[in-house]
């Protein structure tokens, strides 16, 4: 099993990101470069937070365009698993992998402290390790995490199931009072159709340990384990 | 461009002074070119030479044997904590660019202190903030406060590097000049540590990262005088920050020096591109030719007195190693960065510019050099009078308040006091999974990967008491920073300090900086911490009044494994609650006498240092055998507000706690004064009678208090509060301040 994760230019999570598939899963794991165009070898590509090309202008929009993009769609396209957190996950909407758009926060305010998220689907790659209906703690940390689609865009995500993490209270009920950035129906993460690319704005690669706060994060990264393993057993049998 | 004469005249108006620009027609045997005036300018101004200070300086303790690199050697201070492993610190001001610019003041502030620590070859692991600020019903003061923290955010969130700490501080003699300081730390290999040095005759010398523009000319001058009316025009003195393309500059430098290609490097802060030339060759005892023409710049027609002083950040000087720098070309490449031969290592000692093969600038590199031909000074001293007045304050004849649980609600609303977590929030404490103990806690603490270890930071000064007191107040600065480690589970090893006061030609002024220079080196001595470094940012002075003399400390310590890390809130229900330390009535300069009494008055607490480190020494022997399950030091707002930070500070404590307190002294005082050496522990019931025998053997007071427990703080009969009133006037006080305009 391989995992590559993305560093374009002013990303700033890919260590993290590396690091917590090798202390969480203990699997092969290797850094890609964004102008890299062949990912053919392997299973999964995290495209993970940071500021690529320094976000100045809106976020992810110039990192679209980076030559590894052209190859993730077409590992997207074949089934690949692919995972966008927090910048990756606005990259991936720009690329167009995933409906919709960010907004600058409500706050207007860069923000970072531990959120708690309501597992919507636990049937995808990404969360069958988890329970529907868990409330889970993870770190957020941006400044554009301000989920936004049309009418139609989020009626489909929501008709599809797709909205797979929702921004909630300690109780798992939905809040305003802890919506941190002000997302439409409070979309934390979300999936595209077929179910194998993922955007998340929390890091759950930063919630991999109690020692760092939380280890709910971990689950992420043994739930696509245990998808690809189980894609590998059926292919052996 | 016709470049103008060079006469006294100009030399003044350069801020040098008469005797200053005699010296330099003296070391040149002429008079100097336009250039080399600019050149000196900087480089003897105050922020580059520090020649009012540096002879103090000197009387501070700069030896340990963990140090790697010693104060003034080289960009940062380093010590060796085990496993073949370094931290390199130190700290930084930016106050004047921030004053008059605040978002990109402080962005460039954080921008300057990061190079000066992957310069060493290290890769930074955590910032921290000290901030001192006007009161903040000023609206200028809320523009500043927003401006600087949203600065310190985007430049520190963007190049990825977590700010752990810090603290933020309210007070009306910082209104026009606000102090803002930045301490970067990192961690490095010992083999990848790398000097600022220029050696080996022809090796050639590149200019990295960024272009060279017109920004930041004459910043260092600009930190070098008081801020007036004139100050706004001083804004193009203020650089723009580029955190991306720091961040890029950060990755290319780690690779150039992990693939050993370099002889030295050294980044460009004040001076630009002069400073790193000057100090790379006097440090390594050679010389350096270069060629203006081949710098790479973003604007045209730029002369060379403007390339020379030019500070556009985010560059580096570099000096390769015989038959690399191909290499080194390739990997800034790779990072799309510039990276272009401006010249070679002479071994002539001069620095020599040229422009287009034509000599602009001719000088010894040594008499540019701190520690070198730096002009150094020792002022005339004066105590200031108010210190008698202020002393003779008593606060006996204070009335005592009806309602002593209002006056701590009243307390943990001061800005001073209240949780600064609209400040941190803003700021990414996470990225790169190094953070176990993030702001809000005594120190903050981060893990150090592959080893059990741990390293903890702290930033402490109440400019307060160094006012009422500058010699009392330095030494209380650098023990509570100390006693924040110790709260973590860390033993202090070392100290940046960044000591932010006036105009050093005012008597007074100096006077009060010897006393807190002295003071701090006492302090450090008694904490075997040694000075590795730091910075001097004096003038520091509206219109109106100067800053209260603010000697900030940044202190690091090493956690021996970290299970022993500790945390300030309580954690279970029915452990004990005890007081190390002794209770006294010393509430002279306290933010109780402030917040509720509108006093700034007083003579502050006394630290006797012997008992301090006593305290301290029990508190850490007691985490370290793992008696201790919750550790807070008291401070602003005295016993009441720690139990009170105890109860309610992290979101992952929401315990209450029934304190009875045997004492004579007046309730108020009892409650709010500031004595020293006190630090609040809660323990597990079993191991009460061990933590009491170790405080015997220890001959340090140590007290029961109370229990843990319950959903409100009540200490004797005095007061009363349930958790949601203490959280609601903990929380919401700045965001209330921040918001609502």
């Amino acid at each position: 099993m391989k995992f590559g994760v993305i560093t374009f230019p002013g990303s700033n999570c890919d260590y993290d990101a590396y690091r917590a598939v090798k202390e969480v899963l203990g699997e092969g794991v290797e850094y890609l470069w964004h102008q890299d165009r062949d990912l053919r070898e392997f299973d999964v590509v995290i495209l993970p937070g940071g500021f690529s090309y320094g976000d100045y202008l809106r976020t992810g929009a110039i990192a679209r365009f980076s030559a590894i993009m052209g190859a993730v769609k077409r590992f997207a396209q074949s089934g690949g698993l692919v995972l966008g957190i927090c910048n990756g996950f606005q990259i991936l909407l720009e690329a167009g992998l995933l409906p919709g758009a960010m907004l600058r926060n409500r706050s207007l305010r860069f923000v970072c402290k531990y959120v708690y998220l309501r597992v919507e689907n636990d049937s995808t790659p990404f969360t069958n390790a988890y329970k529907i209906g868990q409330v889970v703690k993870i770190p957020i940390a941006h400044s554009d995490g301000n989920y936004f689609g049309d009418e139609k865009t989020v009626e489909k995500l929501e008709a599809s199931n797709r909205v797979v993490f929702r921004y909630c209270n300690p109780g798992g009920e939905l809040d305003d009072h802890y919506n941190p950035n002000g997302s439409l129906n409070f979309i934390a993460g979300i999936m595209n159709s077929r179910g194998n690319v993922m955007g998340m704005m929390p890091h759950p690669e930063r919630a991999t340990s109690q020692l760092l706060g939380s280890p709910d994060g971990r689950l992420v990264f043994e739930s696509m384990y245990s998808y690809l393993s189980r894609k590998e057993r059926r292919k052996v049998s | 461009m016709r470049e103008p004469k060079v006469t006294e005249k100009l030399a003044l108006a350069h801020v040098l002074s008469r005797e200053e620009y005699k010296r330099i027609k003296e070391i040149l045997g002429r008079t100097p070119t336009f250039t080399e005036l600019g050149i000196y300018s900087v480089m003897w101004s105050e922020h580059c030479s520090y020649k009012n200070s540096i002879a103090l300086l000197k009387t501070l303790p700069r030896e340990s044997p963990h140090l790697l690199a010693k104060a003034g050697e080289e960009n940062a201070g380093a010590m060796d904590i085990g496993d073949g492993l370094a931290v390199v610190f130190k700290i930084e001001s930016h106050n004047h660019p921030s004053a008059v610019e605040p978002y990109q003041g402080a962005a460039t502030g954080i921008g300057g202190i990061l190079r000066d620590i992957f310069t060493m070859g290290a890769r930074p692991i955590a910032c921290l903030d000290p901030l001192h600020f006007g009161e903040l019903r000023n609206p200028r003061v809320r523009y500043l406060f927003d401006g600087v923290v949203r600065g310190i955010g985007d430049y520190g969130n963007c190049f990825g590097v977590p700010t752990v700490g810090g603290e933020v501080y309210f007070e009306k003699n910082y209104t026009g000049n606000p102090i803002v300081n930045c301490m970067a730390v990192g961690l490095a290999k010992h083999e990848d540590l790398i000097s600022a040095t220029a050696k080996g005759k022809g090796n050639a010398v590149l200019i990295v990262g960024a272009s060279t523009g017109r920004d930041g000319i004459h910043g260092a001058t600009f930190a070098s005088e008081e801020l007036s009316e004139k100050s706004e025009s001083r804004r193009p003195s203020v650089q723009i920050g580029d955190p991306f393309m720091e961040k890029l500059l950060l990755e290319a430098t780690l690779e150039i020096i992990g693939e050993r290609l370099v002889v030295g490097i050294q980044d460009m802060g004040a001076a630009g591109i002069t400073c790193s030339t000057s100090e790379m060759s006097a440090r390594g005892e050679s010389g350096m030719e270069i060629e203006l023409s081949k710098v790479p710049v973003r604007e045209t027609k730029m002369t060379p007195y403007e390339i020379m002083l030019s500070e556009s950040q985010e560059r580096m000087l570099v000096v390769a190693k015989k038959g690399k720098v191909k290499e080194i070309q390739r990997i800034f490449k790779k990072w799309g960065l510039h990276s272009a031969i401006i010249g070679k290592v002479t071994d002539d000692g001069l620095l020599r510019v040229k422009n287009n093969g034509r000599v602009v600038a001719e000088v010894p590199a040594v008499s540019l050099a701190l520690g070198g031909g730096t002009p150094v000074y020792t002022r005339e001293r004066k105590r200031p009078a108010h210190l008698s007045k202020h002393w003779r304050f008593n606060p006996d004849s204070l009335p005592l308040p009806e309602d002593l649980g209002e006056t701590l609600l009243k307390l943990l609303c001061s800005p001073n006091i209240t949780s600064k977590a609209w400040v941190y929030e803003q700021y990414d404490t996470m990225v790169r999974t190094g953070t176990v103990v993030g702001p809000g806690s005594d120190a903050a603490v981060m893990r150090i990967r592959k080893t059990k270890k741990g390293l903890a930071f702290s930033t402490d000064c109440n400019g307060r008491y160094c006012y009422l007191n500058p010699k009392e107040g330095a030494k209380i600065a650098v023990a509570e920073a100390a006693r924040n480690l110790i709260c973590s589970g860390a033993k202090p090893l070392g100290v940046t300090n960044c000591l932010n006061f006036g105009n050093p030609y005012k008597p007074e002024m100096f006077w009060t900086f010897a006393e807190c220079v002295a003071g701090m080196g006492e302090a450090c001595r008694a904490f075997k911490t040694p000075i590795t470094g730091g910075n001097v940012s004096f003038y520091n002075e509206d219109p109106e009044r100067a800053v209260y003399p603010t000697p900030v400390i940044g202190m690091v310590g090493l956690i021996e494994d970290m299970k022993q890390v500790t945390t300030q809130w309580f954690k279970d229900r029915g452990d004990l609650i005890f007081l190390v330390g002794e209770n006294t009535p010393e509430v002279g300069g306290s933010e109780y006498l402030k917040s509720i009494h509108n006093r700034i008055a007083g003579q502050i607490p006394g630290i006797n240092l012997d008992f301090e480190l006593k305290v301290q020494e029990f508190c850490l022997t007691a985490i370290r055998e793992g008696l201790v399950a919750s550790a807070h030091d008291t401070s602003e707002g005295g016993l009441a507000v720690a139990l009170a930070e105890c109860c309610i500070a992290s979101s992952k404590s929401n315990l209450g706690a029934a304190i009875k307190l045997k004492s004579q002294m007046r309730p108020d005082f009892l409650l709010f004064s500031e004595s020293q050496s006190r630090i609040i522990l809660s323990a597990k019931q079993k191991n009460a009678d061990r933590l009491k025998r170790l405080a015997k053997r220890f001959q340090v007071p140590l007290k029961k208090i109370g229990t843990v427990g319950g959903k409100a703080l009540k200490i004797n009969t005095l007061l009363s509060l349930d958790l949601d009133s203490l959280k609601r006037a903990y929380f919401r006080s700045i965001p209330n301040l921040m918001e609502k305009w």
